[in-house]
């Protein structure tokens, strides 16, 4: 491996954290249970890392497992007890 | 006196704290985020009042702490624009973190520094503990005896800092109250050329330059991380270059010389040195010379650079002398004082580089001593004692300290 690095590790593009997939850090992911689901969308307002996602066009919400570091915040959150944590 | 009118510099009295100001005013960065913390304060009060003024277009930021200063200040730098602030003590600990984020992200912030004692118990005097405590943090030290140095070495660290194979940000510190309070007589170069000198900021990675996308501060992970840190090692490094070219340059307009150190009566023929920092050597060359005038040969070496340490220039001074003493206004618990360590290295260097060279039979002998914790005066007589230890072979492996009331 040859790494070229600039002062200070700056990278000469924008938005690129999204190629750094955190999701490999858990051990467990969120999973949503859809027909327990209220649809308050409290978990996609709590979720650190923003991975929950509102369906286009529709009120369901799904979780990127890319993103989620099994943190468990939307689990503990969840009004309706729909969020369990899967391994 | 005429003469400095014809170069256009002038003659002022000042503290120490208001030629750091006067530095920054001619400078004029971009942005200066600040917090007040004693000593330090009348620094950031002094160039507060310019802004107040409108003598300088700087941006004030008045933030809630000093961890808060030196993120304002990352953000100016990486933005592009020149960033420079003002601390003591317990602040520039506060500031730890970001310290070393400063170094890492290279940015060239410069900081000018009033020393004061960490707490606790809380004293508000001089001591290096807080800047030796962050020797270690990426920044480049320069020490201050005099306002006059606290004056140019704050114009010349903008340079140092700022040039591309360094990249790093830079302490001028000066001995809080001591310095920092004491009016002296300043000589400033006129604001042109100094403007001249330190030229426009231009950091080659500016966030605010839309045509390019960046990203700064970003996470590196073991595969990336240690070629990092080397590099960032490697721009410490070159800081021992570009500091002589910067000191030349501003030699040939202020005509003072800003070397890494200074050397006092030292020459072939002295016996017994004293290495220092800041303000105690001018207790210590005033002994000195009057030790001379009575007929001791005995000296004063001043460490001014303290990272990147001097090594090389070091040692081709005190390479002559048998008996040397090292002052340190701070304590390493649990190891030997920092000055004291950095100048038994230079001596073993040698040894290691040439293991059958002449120096390696040599008996050169070195004490420890440790001085003025929390302002406690350096008196002549302290230091007439350490040189009456020196000529008489006085030395012990135990640290030695000096004006204490409780042994």
């Amino acid at each position: 491996m040859k790494a070229n690095i600039l002062p200070g590790g700056v990278i000469m593009e924008g938005g690129n954290s999204i190629a750094n997939k955190t999701g490999g850090w858990s051990a467990r992911n969120a999973e949503i249970d859809q027909k327990k689901c209220i649809k308050c969308h409290q978990c996609v307002l709590y979720c650190p890392e923003g991975c929950i996602e509102i369906e286009k066009g529709g009120k369901n919400v799904k979780v990127n497992a890319d993103f989620c570091k099994g943190c468990m915040v939307c689990a503990v959150e969840c009004p309706a007890k729909a969020i369990t944590m899967k391994s | 006196m005429l003469n400095y009118f014809e170069n256009n510099n002038n003659m002022l009295a000042l503290t120490g704290a208001e030629a750091a100001a006067e530095a920054m005013k001619q400078i004029e960065p971009g942005v200066v985020p600040i917090y007040p913390i004693t000593p330090q304060t009348p620094i950031i009060e002094k160039f507060a009042a310019y802004v107040a003024k409108g003598k300088v277009n700087s941006e004030l930021i008045t933030a809630e702490s000093e961890h808060s200063v030196m993120s304002a200040a990352i953000g100016a730098a990486a933005a592009g624009s020149r960033a420079m602030t003002a601390t003591s003590s317990v602040g520039l600990a506060l500031m730890y973190e970001m310290l070393n984020i400063a170094s890492g992200m290279r940015l060239p912030i410069v900081m000018n520094v009033a020393n004061r004692a960490l707490s606790a118990p809380i004293n508000i005097h001089c001591d290096h503990s807080d800047t030796m405590g962050v020797r270690e943090s990426g920044w480049i030290q320069i020490y201050c005896e005099t306002a006059q140095e606290a004056y140019d070495n704050t114009i010349l660290a903008v340079k140092l800092a700022e040039h591309k194979k360094v990249l790093l940000p830079v302490i001028v510190t000066q001995d809080g109250f001591i310095t920092s309070h004491l009016m002296e007589k300043v000589e400033t170069v006129a604001d042109d050329k100094v403007r001249k000198f330190v030229g426009n900021y231009h950091y080659p990675y500016s966030l605010f330059d839309s045509s390019k996308k960046l990203t700064f501060g970003s996470l590196m992970l073991p595969n990336y991380f240690f070629e990092a840190k080397v590099a960032q090692f490697q721009a410490m490094e070159n800081a021992r270059k570009i500091y002589k070219q910067v000191a030349a340059d501003w030699e040939t307009i202020a005509g003072r010389k800003c070397s890494e150190i200074e050397n006092y009566l030292v020459d072939n023929k002295t016996e017994a040195v004293i290495i220092t920092m800041s303000a105690g050597a001018g207790t210590a060359k005033e002994l000195a010379k009057e030790l001379n005038d009575r007929g001791y040969k005995v000296g004063v070496v001043k460490i001014k650079l303290f990272r990147p340490f001097p090594y090389e220039e070091l040692r081709a001074t005190i390479k002559n002398i048998d008996n040397i003493a090292v002052l340190d206004r701070t304590l390493s618990f649990g190891s030997i004082p920092p000055l004291y360590s950095e100048v038994v290295q230079t001596l073993s260097m040698e040894t290691r580089r040439h293991p059958t060279s002449k120096e390696q039979n040599r008996k050169q002998k070195i004490q420890s001593y440790v001085f003025g914790l929390g302002g406690r005066d350096l008196r002549e007589k302290d230091v007439e004692g350490v040189y009456a230890d020196l000529l008489s072979n006085k030395f012990s492996s135990e640290t030695k300290f000096l004006n204490l009331n409780i042994q």
